[in-house]
């Protein structure tokens, strides 16, 4: 092999490496995720239309489940069924867990099946249990501060429709379908 | 109050109108990883191809064959991640590919230098084991539903570190260990228990630190200006600093005992906050450091080449290992002498496993190491990124554990290697010759990008977004 040949290929590989490592921070650049400011007149013409519209460009489309009217229990309570438990404010936002029939425990104790980072949260705050007929049911465990359906503190276990916040100190838990 | 609002904070007072700060989530990146892993593919065969010319005059037989071979095995790596981790990080699995892909013609290109003494061709059973561990990674893929899961092992993963660790001392010794004892001999071929520890001693860190970071964080006393421990918090640190102590004196394993203690000592760190443990840290550190010095001929000759790198051994030959090195590093000069045109031969020992930096350097040059070096780092910085971005606390300690093992491992041999540290036996992740090492690393990369899956999945769009703002009004 010529001199010149493998002297070119010698530097010709450097480069590459070295266009890969620039390429792979491009893409760290372009990566970012976090917040975005959206400057209220801007997005004021967009608020009807869709809500979601300011973030679309960056962000999935928001999965689309097929939601009919039936939310009042009209028909049968099983085609309304929630299938996700999902933090909606709080340092957890954004976190969700799949309801599959399982007791889910919320609290700042680590066993917790949300662990709440929360400092108005007890170590054992709440939990959200089926009972026999399937119907999701909140109940307080007797925490410092309470749990509060909406507005109002819980006493006694409460049936918990699809969409009522759940709130715990700064944490707010809600079921979807 | 309106639906975006209702997403984030709306700050009062800013002067020139509101704004509205709303959670972004990370885009999914898939076909960016797939055109970058196109790219970690065609880089090592162009390697390939560069050395099999330098050294033959030929481009290799089979380079098709082995470019269609890597190709197909990124592919379903990629396919897994597309379809079990959808939002994962972009960068982690072209660059551990690229690694990889660059190792495989390293360890072929040094097979081929006839002159290396005590060669045995290692390429085939690198390639082998390559497959293994991206088998292993999509089976961590598909199995591996939530890492939250492997929370409930916490005690368990303890146990089995420990007794993977504990196994080797009491195997027999061989005399091709060469002073440490750290492999498993199952008739020809040999594993070592220690790299899986890599994996399984972070997910028992994490764990245990976050039942006990409150603990560890809040009660202590002031003293100095340094928060100090209460003394049965200090209980758990003390065991695993005499744990990786037993490890160094019965094993004489100065890198292993080095990568666990370092890593307990970041998570500590990050999961508490508290610089005093870092000062701790380095202190017990040093202070085992010493003891054992004093007492272990292995560890004080390893301190001597360090210290002394181009004193001839005493028995007539050449420099030590540390000095070939470093005669290699500057062989390569700035832009190196060109792959399979250097002189790897004259390193006598370990050239493929933890001397495989010094080739590197002297074909690659600086260039080329500095290369190598950054993809490492993008590679721990996106492992940062997880933990950052990461929700729970037991992903976020992980995702820090599991690279900070990454990075220790790669600053440990690439230190030995150019002399900046004692030098001591460790393998350069994806790069250097080794079985447990290369399927380890593969799994560590897999739970990695499950936990960035996690971490980056956007959040659902919230219930009240699309549905009409209710108006109570006279009926």
């Amino acid at each position: 092999m010529s001199e010149l040949t493998l002297t070119v290929m010698r530097l010709g590989f450097l480069a590459v490496l070295w266009l890969f490592v620039i390429v792979a921070v491009q893409v760290i650049r372009s990566d970012l995720f976090g917040t975005k400011v959206v400057q209220r007149t801007a997005a004021a013409g967009r608020r009807n239309g869709a809500a979601a519209a300011p973030t679309g460009r960056q962000q999935p489309p928001p999965q689309r489940e097929a939601r009919g009217q039936q939310t009042q229990g009209g028909g049968r309570p099983r085609r309304g069924a929630p299938t996700q438990l999902v933090v909606v404010q709080g340092s957890l936002a954004g976190t969700t867990v799949a309801l599959q029939g399982q007791t889910i425990t919320l609290g700042r104790a680590h066993d917790s099946t949300i662990v709440l980072d929360d400092d108005y949260a007890s170590s054992r705050h709440a939990r959200i249990y089926p009972d026999q007929t399937g119907q999701w049911i909140v109940e307080d465990l007797q925490s410092t501060n309470g749990t509060y359906l909406d507005r109002t503190r819980l006493t006694s276990p409460t049936p918990l429709q699809p969409g009522a916040a759940i709130r715990i100190g700064r944490t707010v838990i809600e079921l979807r379908k | 109050m309106t639906a975006p609002a209702a997403r984030g904070r709306v700050p009062r007072g800013t002067g020139t109108g509101t704004a509205t700060i709303m959670p972004q989530g990370a885009p999914n990146r898939r076909n960016t990883e797939l055109v970058l892993l196109v790219f970690a593919v065609l880089i090592p065969l162009f390697a390939y191809a560069d050395t099999g010319l330098a050294m033959d005059g030929r481009i290799p037989a089979g380079t098709l064959e082995y470019g269609l071979g890597m190709g197909l095995f990124a592919l379903l790596a990629h396919l897994a991640v597309r379809r079990f981790a959808p939002y994962a990080d972009p960068l982690m699995l072209p660059i551990a590919a690229l690694l990889n892909g660059l190792g495989l013609v390293f360890i072929w290109r040094l097979d081929k230098a006839r002159q290396l003494a005590r060669n045995y061709p290692a390429a085939q059973n690198q390639l082998i084991w390559t497959g293994l561990g991206i088998a292993l990674f999509i089976g961590v893929m598909v199995l591996l539903k939530d890492h939250r899961l492997l929370q409930r092992y916490t005690y368990i993963a303890g146990l089995v570190a420990l007794v993977l660790l504990a196994i080797p001392a009491f195997m027999p010794a061989r005399a091709s260990d060469f002073g440490a004892k750290i492999w498993i001999h199952v008739g020809s071929f040999s594993i070592q228990p220690g790299e899986f520890v890599k994996i399984v001693l972070p997910v028992f860190f994490a764990g245990y630190l976050m039942a006990k970071r409150d603990a560890l964080a809040l009660a202590s006393r002031r003293f100095l200006g340094l928060y100090l421990p209460r003394g049965r918090d200090l209980g758990p640190i003390i065991a695993v600093w005499l744990l990786s102590l037993l490890i160094l004196v019965f094993e004489t394993d100065l890198g292993t005992s080095l990568l666990f203690f370092g890593v307990f000592v970041i998570m500590l760190y990050v999961a508490t906050e508290r610089t005093s443990w870092i000062l701790f840290g380095l202190l017990m550190a040093g202070l085992g450091f010493w003891a054992v010095a004093t007492t272990e001929s292995h560890v004080q000759s390893r301190i001597t080449d360090w210290l002394h790198p181009l004193t001839a051994a005493p028995n007539g030959g050449g420099v030590g290992q540390i000095g070939q090195s470093l005669f290699a590093l500057g062989a390569g000069g700035v832009l190196g002498t060109g792959l399979g045109q250097g002189h790897s031969w004259l390193i006598g020992f370990a050239a493929k496993s933890d001397f495989i930096l010094g080739t590197i350097g002297e074909e690659l040059g600086l260039a080329g190491l500095m290369a190598l070096f950054l993809l490492y780092a993008l590679l721990f910085e996106r492992g940062l990124r997880t933990a950052l971005a990461a929700r729970d606390p037991f992903g976020k300690l992980l995702a820090v554990g599991l690279s900070g093992a990454f990075a220790l491992q790669v600053f440990i041999v690439a230190g030995g290697v150019t002399g900046t540290i004692p030098l001591t036996g460790m393998t350069l992740p994806f790069m250097a010759q080794g079985g447990s090492s290369v399927i380890t690393n593969w799994a560590l990369i897999a739970i990695l990008l499950k936990i960035s899956d996690v971490a980056r999945r956007p959040a659902p769009a919230p219930e009240t977004a699309t549905e009409p703002t209710q108006v109570l009004g006279p009926s």
